[in-house]
């Protein structure tokens, strides 16, 4: 049978698996994940699951899927439509249906495709295949559950536990195809499941007997293989954007010497930087769960002011309960990091879904004149870094420091070659020991940053206060004099905007003058790379300019913006990047592409988008 | 092994201004928590620099100003969750904290039950004067019911919290009462209330001079005070009155008040005030008696001892880090599942 088989090499695949939130399908896609890491492959991943736990089995609101992107090549984005779709029941394939590529295959679990399955996935005829319009598609029906109990029947396992193997089926099958090695997820399930052998033992038979059938049938005559990438030599792992911000955080704070402190209150997407840094009481990080989003960022304050590298999470909503408490940090200068993880608002909106729609709130969202730092993470390893250069902002210029991700990069991960500490910048906090005045003035500052001295409560000789309250600018005693709060207003802008000098200048990828200067930030850099550099390999003037800097943004900005024919400003939001860069540079006209739906950018949809207006 | 650590009031009074009205009992306690610093720094051998001080919104949060210690004046209600912060950070600081009814108990509700929840080694001053002061007279959470402010002109329709219940019920560890005028007595609250480990709340009944004044005096005022107040001790006999003859006795399930020589009533039917009792049903009886049915209880009502989020959270660092073998950054980035590409 096998001999038969053809396999053919080719660069890059695109895999969903897709299923009931219950089925497993994130833990299938994670494990596929690591196989082709290990194997030397560049990948992007998208998990895109419901908001609900467990939503309605079986219907289209349950459905969880996960997307992974791996080549012979570095792949910046978890693909817009996919090659092989794998669904676990028909309300996964009526979910996933409009992602799918031109004769891609379709592995479909034929055991749930009874009239209960089709009539629960909203499916008006018995027919899904033809109400969705499938046709030019090579679709798999596999009896998927019955083939699971068939390879398990000799286990005296309950039905429930066997029907919760199935997921490796669809796994073993996925192997087969891209001629991937089982031995990483044999591993994993032998260690998971130490304390349970026999369920491990189940679930590595039906990894196998999903290979072995699809060895088997005729239906996947063609396997592929997908060479390893010509990636950087060295030691990597993988990685996502919360896991590396929370590890950001933990660099910046053992290079500066300060302890790491962690209040904040459970919120999606942004809770896994909380439970990153719980874990990590070996490297003696203090988290902090609040009891509400409030007292995540004041007890924060309190850390702040009392000495350690304190940083709060949260998302969206979460941030507009932060926004008094951000002032009194601004207010009082100290540093602070709050890592906002945006996603689909406004209220709660699409809780799950990824947005950049909190970078307005994240510029102006407080009361009166209330400048701090607004940075972000464009890739889910670069959070890391990101997060370490909040840190060192934060503590080295004393203010408060936004570092927005969101929910495509928080939860989506990549290979990472692993850095060493060695490699970062030093942080050094103003921290005052002693002072020569008669009472220590909290409010002198550096002569070059504007900073004011971290005084740590415990210091002899430094007792002082700090607080909401406006402070003469000499003593730091309360002060309602209208020229001092002036002088304060014009202090606090001017710390803010001398981070310029200590940021990189903003790069361009591509020519630095042309016909089509694509602006980004944050998230979207994967895909809006992939666009531009596939437009400039089909020969069009296309560069890249992605900005990480929001506030100050990097000062030559302007110097590049002016070297374009056209720009275009490419966000997920309605224009607030667009907006903000109006107020900064009015003399350039900016063309706009948006998008709210809750969903990245396709590469397709922004080529398509950039051509049109190259063509106007 | 305690440093000697001698100060005078003198050393805990900042040079500022005093801003609060003339005749506000906050001056009052003002002057008892300036005698009470030195003696918890000789007691408990804590240096100057260690006393901070959090405070939130309101006239009582203009405490911090006028202390020469470090301190924090935060925003509205949010004294607890900031002191909060501190003490994590920072084991070493004796933790402050200086609030009123509205800020403690309406705006901050949310983090005062919490911290008193969680028993984290921080000293509330609450101070109780029943409205809100700096906001120029509207009620508060404290306020009696049918109280006429500017905000209820046909008076309150909302049950007032009892502060001491409050406490007794989030799980507190120490509760004490004091007045005002009462400066040695709230002293020694005070230092009864540094020297617990946890949470400690004194609630200090305070006089708004200006927009609550005399709310409340038909327990304070000097004539009626040991009639209708009872200061509590422990391991002392529950007596009050200008004579001590007067004495709580539990008659079934409630408190009731009995007279020496009245009755049948003897010395042995009189309660012994037991503070460390875990148990919280006495405490709560006490922290809810009101005139006039009862005296109302002053001094350490309760105090009892609970292991403290701070310390968990310092043991649980060092007994994760007896047995890890992530040491560093650089550990901790190569741990787990990695790949060489060669």
């Amino acid at each position: 049978m096998e001999q038969n088989k053809i396999v053919t090499e080719t660069d890059e695949v695109v895999i969903r698996f897709s299923g009931d939130s219950g089925d497993g399908m994130q833990m299938t896609g994670t494990l596929f994940t690591d196989t082709s890491a290990l194997f030397g492959n560049g990948i992007s991943t998208f998990p895109d699951y419901p908001a609900e736990i467990r939503a309605p089995q079986g219907t289209v609101s349950g459905v969880s899927g996960f997307q992974v992107h791996f080549g012979s090549k570095k792949i910046y984005t978890p693909g817009d439509y996919c090659d092989v779709l794998i669904v676990m029941n028909p309300a996964a394939l009526k979910a996933n249906a409009r992602w799918l590529k031109k004769g891609a295959t379709i592995i479909c679990d034929a055991d749930t495709f009874n009239e209960k399955g089709i009539q629960k996935a909203g499916f008006k005829t018995d027919d899904p295949v033809s109400e969705l319009n499938l046709v030019d598609y090579n679709i798999v029906f596999a009896p998927i559950t019955t083939m699971t109990k068939e390879a398990l029947k000799d286990k005296n396992m309950d039905v429930k536990s066997v029907v919760k193997c199935k997921n490796m089926f669809a796994l073993g099958i996925c192997y087969y195809i891209y001629d991937m090695s089982m031995e990483h997820t044999f591993k994993f399930l032998n260690n998971k499941f130490k304390k349970k052998p026999e369920i491990a033992e189940a679930n590595i038979l039906v990894v196998k007997a999903g290979y072995n059938y699809a060895a088997n049938t005729h239906q996947f005559a063609n396997r592929y293989k997908i060479k390893a990438a010509p990636l950087a030599k060295g030691k990597y792992r993988s990685i996502n954007g919360n896991q590396a911000a929370a590890w950001g955080f933990i660099a910046a704070s053992e290079k500066s010497g300060r302890p790491l402190f962690c209040g904040s209150y459970p919120i999606t997407p942004a809770t896994a930087i909380l439970e990153e840094l719980a874990k990590r009481k070996d490297l003696g990080v203090k988290t902090l769960q609040a009891e509400d989003e409030i007292a995540g960022i004041c007890t924060s304050i309190g850390a702040a002011y009392a000495g350690n590298f304190a940083v709060t999470t949260t998302s969206g909503p979460g941030l507009s309960l932060k926004s008094e408490a951000l002032g009194l940090a601004v207010m009082a200068e100290l540093p602070l990091v709050l890592v906002d993880v945006q996603r689909g608002g406004p209220s709660t909106g699409l809780p799950t879904k990824t947005e950049q729609s909190d970078l307005n709130q994240a510029l102006y969202g407080r009361n009166g004149e209330c400048p701090l730092v607004v940075m972000a993470a464009s890739t889910p390893s670069n959070c890391f870094d990101y997060a370490f250069m909040a840190g060192k902002i934060a503590m080295e210029h004393m203010t408060p420091v936004i570092l927005l991700s969101d929910g495509f990069i928080a939860n989506g991960s990549e290979p990472w070659k692993i850095p060493a500490m060695k490699d970062y910048p030093e942080i050094v906090p103003p921290i005052i020991t002693e002072t020569s005045d008669p009472v220590f003035y909290p409010y002198r500052r550096d002569e070059k940053r504007l900073n004011r001295y971290w005084a740590l409560p415990g210091t002899k000789g430094l007792e002082h206060r700090v607080g909401g309250l406006e402070k003469d600018a000499v003593k730091g005693n309360v002060s309602h004099d209208p020229a001092n709060h002036q002088v304060m207003v014009n202090i606090r802008a001017e710390k803010v905007a001398r981070v310029a000098d200590f940021i990189p200048e903003q790069e361009v990828i591509g020519d630095q003058s042309g016909d089509l200067l694509v602006v980004g930030w944050g998230g979207t850099f994967g895909h809006l790379l992939s666009a531009v550099e596939e437009l400039r390999a089909e020969g069009k003037s296309v560069s890249l300019c992605h900005v990480n800097y929001i506030n100050p943004l990097p000062k030559n900005i302007g110097q590049i913006l002016a070297n374009y024919k056209k720009i275009v400003v490419c966000e997920l939001n309605m224009g607030q990047f667009a907006n903000y860069l109006k107020q900064n540079f009015q003399q350039f006209h900016y063309h706009q592409i948006n998008k709210t739906e809750g969903l990245p950018f396709t590469v397709v949809e922004l080529k398509e988008k950039m051509l049109n207006i190259l063509s106007e | 092994m305690s440093e000697q650590c001698i100060y005078t009031p003198q050393d805990f009074k900042s040079d500022q201004e005093v801003k609060w009205c003339p005749g506000c009992g906050d001056h009052a306690i003002l002057n008892s928590v300036q005698r009470a610093m030195p003696e918890v720094a000789k007691e408990l051998g804590y240096k100057h620099e260690r006393f901070t001080i959090i405070s939130g919104i309101g006239c009582s949060s203009r405490f911090p100003y006028y202390m020469q210690t470090f301190g924090f004046h935060g925003i509205h209600g949010r004294a607890a969750a900031i002191a909060t912060g501190v003490k994590v950070a920072n084991p070493n600081l004796t933790v402050w904290e200086t609030s009123g009814d509205g800020d403690s108990l309406a705006i901050g509700g949310n983090h005062f039950i919490h911290a008193v929840r969680r028993n984290i080694d921080i000293n509330v001053i609450l101070f109780n004067n029943e409205i809100y002061g700096l906001t120029k007279g509207q009620y508060s959470p404290t306020s009696k019911l049918g109280k006429v402010t500017k905000t209820s002109p046909y008076g309150t329709i909302e049950h007032p919290f009892t502060p001491g219940e409050l406490v007794l019920g989030a799980r507190g560890t120490f509760f004490a009462r004091s007045l005002d005028m009462e400066i040695e007595l709230t002293k020694n609250c005070l230092v009864a209330a540094a020297k617990h480990d946890g949470t400690s709340v004194v609630e200090v009944m305070q006089n708004c001079v200006i927009w609550n004044d005399k709310t409340h005096a038909e327990f304070t005022d000097k004539e009626v005070r040991e009639d209708r107040t009872i200061v509590l001790e422990h391991g002392k006999p529950m007596l009050f009155g200008k004579n001590k003859t007067k004495g709580l006795i539990l008659s079934g399930l409630k408190l009731v008040v009995g007279e020496i020589g009245v009755g049948g009533v003897t010395m042995k039917d009189i309660l012994v005030h037991d503070a460390h009792e875990p148990n919280p049903g006495i405490h709560m009886m006490l922290v809810n008696m009101k005139y006039p049915d009862y005296p109302v209880a002053l001094g350490v009502i309760r105090d009892v001892e609970d292991h403290t989020y701070d310390d968990e959270v310092r043991d649980q660092v060092l007994s994760v880090q007896a047995k890890t073998n992530i040491r560093n950054m650089d550990d901790l980035l190569n741990s787990g599942d990695t790949w060489e590409i060669e």
